[in-house]
C-alpha cells in the first residue's frame, strides 16, 4: 500500500518534470520565433501605442455596382455587389430575404439562397431558410474599396496555367 | 338646470341687443385685432406640437423611435438635411394637418394610460402602429416622401441600374408607391412574420413580367437609345 503510494507519487513527479520541461522548451522556441519572423502582418487591433489618441483612417466605400462576382474556390459564400446600409436583419425582419426567399426569386431576380440554407445541421431539409443561416451577413458581405491590409498570393487553379512539369 | 337656463337667457338678452357704450368701429377693429391675436395663438401653439422637440419629450418617443432614428441617413447624412418627426408624420397642408392632429388625441389617450408606456409594451403594438403608417401613407401615395422627394428630379443615371429599372417599372408608372418598397427606412422594422415585401405585386397581378426579365429588357434598350 505504502510503496505503491511511493511509485504512484515518483510517477506524478516524473510527468510533472516533463511537462514543465516542455513547456519551457516551446516557450523558448516561441520567443527566439517571434523575434526573428518577418513582421508581415501588422498589427489589427487598436493603436501601437494604446493610450493615445490616433486618428482614425478614413472608411472605405462599398462596391454597389450590382455585378455578380465570380467565387474565388467552390465554397467561398458569394459576395454582396450592392448597398446593405441600414439593412435590417434582426430576429423580427430581414431585408435581405425580402428578395433572396425562394418564394421572392422570381420577381425580384435576385440569386435564391442556396439549398445548404434550408438543412438544419442533422442534414435534415426545412421547408424554409434554417435559423443557423438566418443571418446573412455571418458569411456573406458586401466588398470596399479598401486595399487589403496583408499581401495574398492566391492563385485560382483553375484560371492559372499549369506548372511546367519536372 | 334652471340657473343654467337664467343664464344662457341674461347671455342671449345682453347679446342680442346693439351695443349703447362702445362705437362700431371700436367693436369691429376689436373684434378683428382679437381675431388676429387668437389666430396667431392657435397656429404659434400647433406649431410648437409640431418640433422634434415636443415629439421626443414623452419618453416613448424618445427611449425607442427617436433613437432609433438618429442611425438612418434622414437624421445624418453627407448633406446635412434632416427629416424631423413631423415631416413624415404630419401633413403639410392645413386641413390634413388639422385632421392628423385631432386623431392624435387618441395619442393622448394612449399616453395617459399607459398603451406603450414599457419597450415591452412598445414592441407588441408595434406592428399595429406601423401598420397604421403605412396605411396612411399608402392612401394619400406618400405624400410625406414627395414633400422631399420628387419623381421629376431623381436622376436615375446616378442610381444604380438596379434601382434605376425599379424605379422605372414602379415609381413612374405609379404601380407602388414609395412606402411599399421603402418601410423601415427611418426606425426598426416589427415583426415582419407573414408581410410581403412591398414590391411584391397583388395576388391578383402575379404572372406577368418578372423583374428578371424587366432587367434584362432595360439593359438592351439602353445602347439602342443612345445610338
Amino acid at each position: 500500500m505504502c510503496g505503491q503510494g511511493r511509485s504512484g507519487l515518483i510517477g506524478f513527479q516524473a510527468a510533472l518534470a516533463g511537462a514543465l520541461s516542455g513547456g519551457a522548451l516551446i516557450l523558448m522556441c516561441g520567443a527566439i520565433y517571434a523575434q526573428s519572423a518577418p513582421q508581415i502582418v501588422p498589427r489589427l487591433t487598436g493603436d501601437a501605442a494604446p493610450m493615445t489618441n490616433e486618428p482614425a483612417p478614413p472608411l472605405a466605400r462599398p462596391v454597389t455596382d450590382d455585378k455578380r462576382v465570380m467565387r474565388n474556390y467552390p465554397e467561398q459564400p458569394p459576395v454582396i455587389p450592392h448597398s446593405i446600409e441600414n439593412y435590417q436583419l434582426t430576429v423580427r425582419a430581414n431585408r435581405c430575404l425580402d428578395c433572396h426567399r425562394r418564394q421572392y426569386t422570381e420577381g425580384s431576380g435576385a440569386p435564391m439562397i442556396s439549398v445548404t440554407h434550408f438543412m438544419d445541421r442533422d442534414g435534415q431539409v426545412l421547408a424554409d431558410v434554417t435559423p443557423r443561416r438566418y443571418f446573412c451577413t455571418t458569411c456573406h458581405v458586401n466588398q470596399t474599396d479598401a486595399r487589403p491590409l496583408v499581401p495574398n498570393t492566391f492563385r485560382d487553379m483553375a484560371l492559372s496555367p499549369p506548372p511546367p512539369r519536372q | 338646470m334652471a340657473r343654467l337656463k337664467a343664464l344662457l337667457l341674461w347671455f342671449f338678452g345682453v347679446a342680442s341687443r346693439p351695443s349703447t357704450h362702445f362705437s362700431l368701429a371700436f367693436l369691429a377693429l376689436g373684434g378683428f385685432i382679437c381675431g388676429i391675436m387668437f389666430w396667431g395663438a392657435f397656429n404659434t401653439a400647433l406649431e410648437l406640437t409640431n418640433t422634434e422637440k415636443f415629439c421626443t419629450g414623452c419618453h416613448e418617443m424618445h427611449d425607442n423611435v427617436y433613437q432609433e432614428l438618429q442611425r438612418t441617413v434622414h437624421f445624418s447624412n453627407r448633406s446635412g438635411v434632416r427629416a424631423t418627426c413631423p415631416d413624415c408624420h404630419v401633413p403639410h397642408d392645413w386641413t390634413d394637418k388639422i385632421a392628423r392632429k385631432m386623431q392624435a388625441s387618441k395619442e393622448v389617450w394612449g399616453k395617459v394610460f399607459g398603451t406603450i408606456s414599457t419597450r415591452d409594451k412598445f414592441l407588441n403594438h408595434r406592428l399595429e402602429l406601423a401598420k397604421h403608417e403605412w396605411a396612411r401613407m399608402e392612401a394619400n401615395d406618400s405624400l410625406e416622401c414627395r414633400n422631399c422627394h420628387s419623381a421629376i428630379a431623381m436622376d436615375f443615371t446616378k442610381q444604380t441600374s438596379r434601382a434605376a429599372a425599379i424605379h422605372a417599372k414602379f415609381l413612374i408608372s405609379k404601380e407602388r408607391t414609395c412606402i411599399d418598397c421603402h418601410k423601415g427606412i427611418a426606425h426598426e422594422l416589427p415583426d415582419m412574420t407573414g408581410i410581403e415585401p412591398g414590391w411584391q405585386e397583388p395576388p391578383e397581378e402575379r404572372g406577368r413580367e418578372s423583374l428578371i426579365e424587366l432587367l434584362r429588357r432595360f439593359a438592351t434598350t439602353i445602347p439602342a437609345q443612345s445610338n
